[in-house]
Parts: C-alpha cells; sequence; structure tokens
C-alpha cells in the first residue's frame, strides 16, 4: 500500500508544460522535481551550471546574476493557506525559526483578518473618470470614492470599514467582493457617479468606457512642448499639443522662445496661465488629450494676422499620447484646411508617442495590522507595534516588502502584484483575509515576550507541516517582478 | 479542510523572465524548462534585445499549445513559427524514429534569433539556449565558436553554419545511443538539433551487456519517446567498444554531411573524439581518427 502510494506520480504546475514527475525523478526543466510526492524546487545553481557549460561561451550563473529570489536560503514560508483564528488566542499558525548569516530568526506567520483594510487604485489616464469625492460603484452599490489625482493618473480609494461593515448588508458584501477580486488582480468594472465606468484590474491597463487605455501621456501639453520643441523647429510653423490640463502652443510657450520661434498669430480659446500655457481649452472627456475634443480645429479663434497669420502656414495639432495627431496649412482666407502629414512630422508624432508609458492599474492593499493578530505574535502586543516601527522587526505580506505608515498602529500598504498568487480570502463579516509574517532575531522575540515555545525550525514545517493540514503549495515569488 | 502554506521563493507558473547577466552585455531568457542566454552586437543592439524579450513571452505557451502534436513522428502541420520549424527540421530524418521534440531547443534559438535579427544594425548575435546554438553573422563578420571537447571553430559570414547543437548522454535530454557528447554544425541550430540526436543515438552498441537501459517513459512519464529504451548506464567498454560504437556513428554523421543536412560533427566517446566534415576546426588535444 505504502509502496502505490510513492509511486504515485505528479503533475507540476510550475511552468506551462504541465510535466508529470515520476518519483523521485524532476521535470524537463532540471528544477522541479517529485520529491517524496511533493513538487520540490531542486538546486538552481548546480543545475545551471552544468547546462550553461555545454555551450561553452557562458561562465555559470551566481545567485546574484538570478532574479534574486530563488537561491537556496531564499525560501520563505510566508503567511498565505497558513490558517488562523479570529481572534487571535494562541500562538499565530507557524512560528519559523532559521539562521540567515548566523544569526537565529524568527518569522511569524499567520494569515490576518482585516476589518479595516481596503485598496488605493492608481489608474494611469488623463481621461475625465469622475470629479473628486464622487461615488465609485460595483454592482450599483457604494464601495469608495474618487480622490485627489496624480500627475497623469486618477486615484480611487476603495473599501474600508465603513463600506464593509458600517452600511447595508449588500453594500458590505458588494464591497468585499470587489476588494477581493481586485487583490487577486481580477479586473472590475467600477461606475463613478457622473463620470466613466472603468474596468481595472491590477498590473493591466484601465478599459475606460469601453477603450483600453494604452498609453499614459508624455506630459501635460506644455510639457510636451518643453520636450519636442527643438525638433519641431524648421519643420513646422507652429504646433499645438492638446491636453485637458494644460494645452501647449510652440510660438508663445518659453521653450519656442528661446529657440527664437516667430509668431503666428495663433489664437487659442481657454484661459492662458503663462506664455503658451492654456488651461480649460475644453471639457474633460475622452476625446483629444483626455479633452472632450473631436475636432482639433473647434479650440482656435480665427487667426490674427498682424501677428504673423499668413497663407501657407503651417500647424501641428497632437495629443499628449500622440494617439491623435492632425495636419493643416492655412488657407487665402488664413483658415486652417487639412492637408498630409510630412513624414518628418509623423517621425514625431511617433516619438510622442514611444516615449509615452504604457497604462497600467496599480492595486495597494492597505490595511491596519494592530489588533488583536498582534497577540499570535507576542503576549505583550503594543511592544510588537514598536519594535515594527523601530525597524526591529520585519513585515511582509506574502513575502512582499510593506509600506508601513509612521504614527500609531500597524497601519500597511503592499502592492497586490508582488504577493503570491491567491493570497487573498475573505470571511463572512465581511473581511478580508491576507497573509501577514512578522520576522525578527530571536533575541527581540524572547524581548517582545514571544511564544518561543511554539518555534519551530524551517526543516519540521516542510517536513511536518501545520496544525491545519501539511498540504504544501509551492507557489511564484513574484517580489522582483 | 487541508489547508496550505506557501513556500514562496520557488515558483508556481511563472511567466516569461529576462535578466541581465552580471556583466550587463547578455540576457538571460527563462521560462519554465527554456534557458537563453542572447547577446547581440552592432548598433541595433538594444532593440534587438526588446525584440527578443517580446518574442521570447509567448515561445514556450506555442509549444505547449501543441505539445502532444510535436511529441508523436506524425501529425497535421503546427501552427506556431517554431513548432513549424522543429517538423522541417526532422523531416529529414524520418526514415528512423525521431519526433519534432528532437529539434525543440534548436528550433527555440532560431525563433528568438529571427526576431533579434528582424531590424537593422544587429552585425552578429547568438542566442544559447541550453547548449543549442543559432548565430547571426552579417557579411564580413565571423563568430567563434566553442565545442566542447573539440576546441573552437571560427565560422565566418559565408560559411553556411548558423547553428550549432550538442546531444548525448551529459545532455538533458535522455539519448538512446552512449555517445558521450555529439556536437553538430548546420545551417540552423534546429537542423544541427535534430542532426545531433540522431548521431547520438547512432553511437551504439546494440546487445553489449555493460550497457543498462530503461523505457523513457519510466524516467519521464511525458516523454516522447515512450516505451523505447534509453541509456542510463555505460560501463567498461573495451577500445575496440569504443571504436566499434564511433564508427556507427561517424557513418551515420558523414551520411547526413553528404546529404547536406550538417557541415560538421565532433562525436565523443570515452575521450575519444572523432570529427566529420571540413570545418576549420581549431582543435586542442584531439585524437584523430
Amino acid at each position: 500500500m505504502a509502496d502505490r502510494v510513492r509511486e504515485e506520480k505528479i503533475r507540476c504546475d510550475a511552468c506551462p508544460v504541465m510535466c508529470y514527475i515520476a518519483p523521485g525523478k524532476i521535470g524537463a526543466c532540471d528544477r522541479y522535481g517529485n520529491v517524496e510526492g511533493r513538487i520540490v524546487r531542486c538546486d538552481p545553481l548546480t543545475i545551471l551550471d552544468r547546462r550553461l557549460e555545454a555551450g561553452g561561451e557562458v561562465r555559470p550563473f551566481l545567485a546574484s546574476d538570478w532574479d534574486g529570489s530563488m537561491a537556496g536560503e531564499d525560501v520563505f514560508i510566508s503567511g498565505v493557506g497558513s490558517g488562523t483564528t479570529y481572534p487571535d488566542y494562541k500562538p499565530a499558525p507557524f512560528i519559523v525559526s532559521r539562521e540567515i548569516e548566523g544569526a537565529d530568526v524568527i518569522t511569524v506567520v499567520t494569515e490576518a483578518i482585516f476589518s479595516y483594510c481596503g485598496v488605493k487604485v492608481k489608474i494611469d489616464t488623463d481621461r475625465h473618470l469622475g470629479a473628486e469625492a464622487a461615488v465609485v460603484r460595483a454592482k450599483g452599490e457604494a464601495i469608495g470614492h474618487v480622490t485627489t489625482s496624480e500627475y497623469g493618473s486618477q486615484m480611487l480609494s476603495l473599501g474600508g470599514v465603513d463600506h464593509l461593515t458600517g452600511g447595508s448588508k449588500p453594500e458590505g458584501r458588494v464591497t468585499c467582493d470587489a476588494l477581493l477580486r481586485l487583490c487577486e488582480g481580477k479586473p472590475v468594472e467600477l461606475s463613478i457617479e457622473g463620470g466613466a465606468t472603468v474596468v481595472v484590474q491590477a498590473g493591466e491597463a484601465p478599459i475606460v468606457d469601453g477603450v483600453r487605455e494604452e498609453r499614459m501621456r508624455v506630459g501635460c501639453g506644455s510639457a510636451a512642448i518643453g520636450m519636442f520643441a527643438s525638433q519641431w523647429q524648421g519643420l513646422v510653423d507652429e504646433v499645438v499639443v492638446v491636453d485637458d490640463h494644460i494645452t501647449g502652443v510652440v510660438s508663445e510657450h518659453q521653450a519656442g522662445k528661446v529657440l527664437g520661434w516667430p509668431d503666428t498669430g495663433i489664437r487659442i480659446k481657454g484661459r492662458r496661465s503663462t506664455p503658451g500655457r492654456y488651461f480649460q481649452v475644453a471639457k474633460p472627456g475622452s476625446g483629444w488629450g483626455g479633452t472632450d475634443i473631436k475636432d482639433p480645429l473647434s479650440i482656435l479663434n480665427p487667426w490674427w494676422e498682424k501677428k504673423g497669420a499668413r497663407p501657407g502656414l503651417t500647424l501641428l495639432m497632437v495629443s499628449t499620447t500622440g494617439e491623435h495627431a492632425a495636419f493643416f496649412v492655412l488657407d487665402d482666407a488664413l483658415e486652417p484646411r487639412a492637408a498630409p502629414m510630412p513624414e518628418v512630422l509623423k517621425a514625431s508624432v511617433e516619438l510622442i508617442a514611444e516615449n509615452c508609458e504604457p497604462a497600467l492599474c496599480t492595486v495597494m492593499f492597505q490595511a491596519g495590522a494592530g489588533g488583536s493578530l498582534r497577540s499570535g505574535v507576542t503576549q505583550n502586543p503594543v511592544k510588537l507595534t514598536r519594535s515594527v516601527h523601530s525597524g526591529e522587526t520585519c513585515v511582509t505580506c506574502g513575502g512582499a516588502g510593506v509600506y508601513v505608515w509612521p504614527g500609531g498602529g500597524i497601519t500597511l500598504m503592499v502592492d497586490v502584484t508582488k504577493m503570491p498568487e491567491g493570497s487573498f480570502g475573505y470571511v463572512p463579516t465581511p473581511a478580508l483575509v491576507a497573509p501577514l509574517e512578522f520576522t525578527l532575531s530571536r533575541e527581540a522575540y524572547r524581548a517582545l515576550g514571544g511564544h518561543d515555545a511554539a518555534v519551530r525550525s524551517v526543516a519540521d514545517i516542510l517536513k511536518t507541516g501545520g496544525e491545519y493540514g501539511d498540504d504544501i503549495r509551492v507557489v511564484r515569488d513574484r517580489r522582483d517582478d | 479542510m487541508a489547508t496550505t502554506f506557501v513556500w514562496s521563493g520557488t515558483g508556481a507558473m511563472t511567466r516569461a523572465q529576462a535578466t541581465w547577466l552580471a556583466d550587463g552585455r547578455r540576457l538571460h531568457l527563462h521560462h519554465g524548462p527554456i534557458d537563453m542566454i542572447v547577446e547581440a552586437w552592432g548598433p541595433g543592439r538594444g532593440t534587438a534585445f526588446a525584440r527578443a524579450v517580446a518574442r521570447f513571452e509567448t515561445v514556450l505557451q506555442e509549444l505547449v499549445d501543441e505539445l502532444p502534436r510535436l511529441r508523436v513522428e506524425n501529425g497535421p502541420v503546427p501552427k506556431s513559427e517554431t513548432a513549424r520549424a522543429m517538423c522541417r527540421a526532422i523531416a529529414p530524418f524520418s526514415d528512423r524514429f525521431i519526433t519534432p521534440m528532437a529539434a525543440v531547443a534548436g528550433a527555440g534559438a532560431d525563433t528568438i534569433l529571427s526576431a533579434m535579427t528582424g531590424g537593422p544594425g544587429v552585425s552578429r548575435a547568438y542566442v544559447n539556449n541550453g547548449g543549442d546554438i543559432a548565430f547571426h553573422i552579417a557579411p564580413g563578420e565571423a563568430m567563434r565558436i566553442a565545442m566542447p571537447g573539440t576546441g573552437t571553430a571560427r565560422v565566418a559570414s559565408c560559411d553556411p553554419v548558423r547553428g550549432v547543437a550538442t546531444s548525448g548522454r551529459d545532455g538533458r535530454s535522455h539519448s538512446r545511443g552512449i555517445a558521450d557528447q555529439v556536437t553538430v554544425l548546420a545551417g540552423t541550430a534546429a537542423q544541427a538539433d535534430a542532426a545531433a540526436t540522431m548521431i547520438a543515438n547512432a553511437v551504439d552498441l546494440p546487445g553489449h551487456p555493460a550497457i543498462t537501459r530503461v523505457p523513457a517513459r519510466d524516467l519521464s512519464p511525458d516523454s516522447d519517446l515512450g516505451a523505447r529504451l534509453v541509456t542510463t548506464h555505460v560501463g567498461v567498454l573495451s577500445t575496440e567498444d569504443t571504436k566499434r560504437a564511433l564508427d556507427r556513428g561517424a557513418g551515420y554523421a558523414d551520411q547526413l554531411r553528404q546529404r547536406g543536412l550538417i557541415q560538421a560533427a565532433a562525436l565523443c566517446l570515452r575521450g575519444e573524439t572523432w570529427l566529420i566534415g571540413t570545418l576549420a576546426l581549431q582543435q586542442t588535444d584531439l585524437t584523430y581518427a
């Protein structure tokens, strides 16, 4: 019987090949093997040495050449799936000791139930998503609001205790579900009151009103003039960079002036800020440069002859992402007429596009770890808080580094894409469950009043598992992605 | 309910990764079983790397999508660029048992190299896929290829060689023969890969008592070789045995050369190295046939 169990081949899910691996054998990659019925990563250094020697040209890797996450000593036991209880009345599921550079280090591993939690979402787009403080809804329920926008990005603040448990039951359920999906890197459709509908997914481009946002603007219209004025000189008589924030005009802009750019008699609608920089040339929208403009000429007043307008004068209008561009020539009545864009100008439009970064959604999980879960770590909770703030104890979520807010409590913020897949869960409270690890020296752990008797070695845990089962899963480390 | 805990620092379902090696010149591309080292020279170097990385992202998935077809001898023409190249590379060898998997490493290297050279300003480039190497040499340029156990070969742009591959018992795949190593120079890395596999299989002593063999699927359940025997151990061989085994392999290699499938091959067994073909090898410390 025992023999038959041992003979079982298992399927490796480390890569898309999904090898079946016989006991004691390794997969096609030479990296993962079946060790007593478990998929285990073999030493990558030895294997690479051997493989790369064959190429003659390459020399062996050092751990530091690798992606930094796979060296043997980097085996890191995270809190994902460690199990937990609430409130925390007993030692955390795993309190692990191991030696790092000769020092005995303790990692307390738990899954924390976060009643106070939410996500901050950064959406790289200049399109108008909604007014500041507008309510953000998912499936009709209010789950958060639009907050202060950042350079090139719109920001949302979602979740939090008021939506999770402070409102109606459906509101709490929908909020919890939306947060969970966002944290797991799944897409969530959000509608903003008086604004857009946006599909948000961590690490992916936002989809605003059904249109996938490909690029962030290179800068505002004025910044684009500053960056590219010298490249346009001599190729075109006037350039307008259309932008919802600041529309730039090269002949009037300081960047044009220092190049000796002549006046053109152009007149822009909108409120002039400083020379060549205009606010509010149009309303926000999903047209040119985050405005509602479909026809760029709609932002121009009649040209002034006495300031330099003349038949044959050429004009390039372009958006801050290079997505929209048009070329015009003034006719005898000084009316701009669309004309085919010269190749050299096409290249400059492409240069703007090339300089734009891909638009992404970023989801930062923010939560308070200050409550009773601390007693799973130590018998003296406030000492843990102090130890975290002094830097003596390092806090991680699924192994990913977190930012701990200064001030009271342990309020942390972490990029969900750096955490292992499948890190998050929920309880019907509703509240989110996320892995949490505290790492500190054994000496400091004792000083905190830690559960020293519960400390176990990494090897023991890998061998015998935890109180809640010994099923071990190997996941991808995304910390260095 | 059995809870799980995660042991990160290892990876499940990894995505393709690209990392600079410490020298900052060579790029390491890694995904699942694939490790490639790539390097390029010339003014278009930067964009060549960018194209390599972009192309690499989907190569493994494309192969996996057609894996059942690629593990058998015959079937419909596959869809992906790499899979098609594998089928083309093995076609000339189909008088013996061979599946497209015999050319997977070489074909992968060719695919990435072709992406790298798909733009201007690349004077030289190579893609080393675990020892199977595709390279690009612009007119007037040359490249030095290290051939394990045999010295180095200088390949000039006029030489009809753009691929080198090594197969044998020291390699990653199971060999049906007993060669320690067979290195082949051919027109593409895929051709070299397929030929090296077949020549290494041909270096053999059927029925010899010192050779232990087991069905391939006992070692790797997914092996394209199925129940076919692969070599797991070679015991003591007499000088006569070694010569006989190399002779079988060299005879087959010479046929391949005459058919225009390879340019040169080096066959190694028990310290003996035999060379087939005329490529200017700068040998060091070799035994000649």
